[in-house]
């Protein structure tokens, strides 16, 4: 944020001879992450929501996914579900999994914008809010997601094993893919929740605070 | 450097699209506000007082016309300059308290100060003195949702002059209390205003203001109607209540 410690001579500026700015608002990089953190923390169980739908959105991604490739490694590389099938039901996952995270995003962001109209009256910068708003965005994504992720393969994993045994299950683990799975889908709910966080934020941020404070959602 | 006129309107206009409808908030209105003065912007509701508060507190762009703050034009600031302005120059009060709902009484004074760089050290110590000049020095690490309304509001008062502001903007501060309780905030207002000089510019439909203004600008229609001085409000007040109603 070194930018902002600067003053600023409005010399140059349009009203040169008048000026009523003598420096810039800022917000530290710790306050900001301070802040974020006590928001959801306050906000418990609002966040503790908003991140199940992270969470049960990548876990069902998760488990589609490695149910796929465990399959594929019992019946020993013969493909079991036809290709075509397998893309439509990624597909059908990743899309479930996209809106039940930007549906809990949108609606945590949006209930916030008469905050954010009042942020900006007291001297926040727009870019002020996309930051806290990605601080928390990316808290809740990161851990929501990665919870998920491990509750869809923990699951996956078990539903096998009690299907055809934990040492034929455990033997032929496809550990490589399902590691690429679980990453894949850490990355993809995270990238998803600071989209549907941000852009809200961002928008909020961008009205008139007067617009801001007087919108309804 | 010291300016006459505080804040300046010239023929500001505001339009809103309401769907297929355009209404018309504010149809040209030109005022001066004289530093240290304490104005009642008064009228019915609808009548475009809360629009002209926006438009002076720099909070919406008008549709046509110009605000000048301490002889700055307000739509030729960027970014980074109406942040300054809004932090540092204006305090603002609202109807609703607008207070953080998750911030304590003292974070929500102390925001502001974050913004304009000062240190935690002094922010705290300022934040607990504004709360104690309100009458909060016991509530400081109450939520929002632990005071009553006169509290909110007086913690909302706090907050207004975290940065020694030169301007305290008050949109229905007494909107959503009681008549005692709006009593109290009035003359904390009015108190703030004769000891700290600062302006005051409060839109109201509440006839307590009248008592304690400089002058009031009467709105109607999105007109100013009338300018009166405090010497010939008195002797009017029966004539105004009638009239409002």
């Amino acid at each position: 944020m070194g930018e902002d410690n600067k003053s600023i001579v409005l010399e140059s500026n349009k009203n040169a001879s008048k000026t009523l700015i003598e420096g810039r608002v800022q917000l530290p990089f710790k306050k900001a992450v301070e802040m974020s953190y006590a928001n959801l923390k306050i906000r418990f169980w609002r966040s503790i929501i908003t991140s199940a739908g992270v969470m049960l959105g990548i876990a069902f991604l998760v488990s589609v996914l490695s149910s796929s490739s465990i399959l594929n490694a019992l019946k020993g590389g013969e493909d079991v579900v036809g290709e075509a099938q397998q893309i439509w039901i990624v597909g059908m996952s990743l899309l479930v999994c996209t809106v039940g995270i930007t549906n809990s995003l949108l609606m945590s962001v949006t209930e916030r914008f008469r905050e954010i109209g009042t942020m900006k009256c007291l001297g926040a910068l727009d870019r002020h809010i996309v930051e806290l708003f990605l601080l928390e965005a990316t808290f809740q994504g990161f851990i929501g997601a990665l919870i998920g992720a491990l509750v869809g393969l923990l699951s996956t994993m078990l539903m096998f094993m009690f299907k055809y045994g934990f040492g034929v299950v455990l033997s032929r683990l496809p550990v490589l893919e399902l590691f690429k799975s679980v990453l894949f889908a850490v990355i993809t709910g995270t990238v998803l929740s600071i989209a549907a966080g941000v852009y809200p934020a961002y928008h909020a941020a961008k009205m008139q605070p007067a617009e801001a404070m007087r919108t309804e959602v | 450097m010291s300016y006459e006129m505080t804040v300046q309107t010239r023929g500001v206009r505001k339009e809103y699209v309401m769907g297929t409808v355009t209404v018309e908030a504010l149809k040209g209105v030109d005022i001066e506000i004289k530093r240290g003065e304490y104005i009642s912007i008064m009228g019915p509701s609808g009548s475009g007082k809360s629009t002209l508060f926006n438009m002076i507190g720099g909070l919406d762009k008008p549709t046509e016309g110009n605000v000048f703050i301490d002889e700055v034009d307000v739509a030729q600031l960027d970014a980074y300059e109406l942040a300054w302005l809004r932090c540092r120059k204006i305090g603002y009060i609202f109807q609703t308290f607008n207070l953080i709902p998750v911030m304590t009484a003292l974070e929500n004074v102390t925001l502001p100060m974050v913004f304009a760089g000062l240190s935690t050290d002094e922010y705290i110590e300022k934040g607990i003195r504004l709360l104690e000049t309100v009458g909060l020095g016991e509530r400081v690490t109450h939520k929002p949702t632990e005071l009553s309304g006169g509290q909110q509001q007086r913690v909302a008062i706090a907050r207004a002059f975290a940065n020694d502001p030169a301007i305290i903007l008050a949109d229905e501060p007494t909107g959503n209390l009681d008549l005692k309780t709006g009593k109290e905030i009035i003359s904390l207002l009015k108190r703030m205003n004769s000891e700290q000089g600062v302006t005051v510019i409060s839109a109201t439909h509440d006839l307590k203001m009248l008592d304690v203004s400089d002058r009031i600008v009467w709105i109607r229609d999105g007109r100013i109607e009338r300018l009166e001085d405090r010497a010939n409000i008195k002797l009017e007040v029966g004539v105004v209540e009638g009239e409002d109603h």
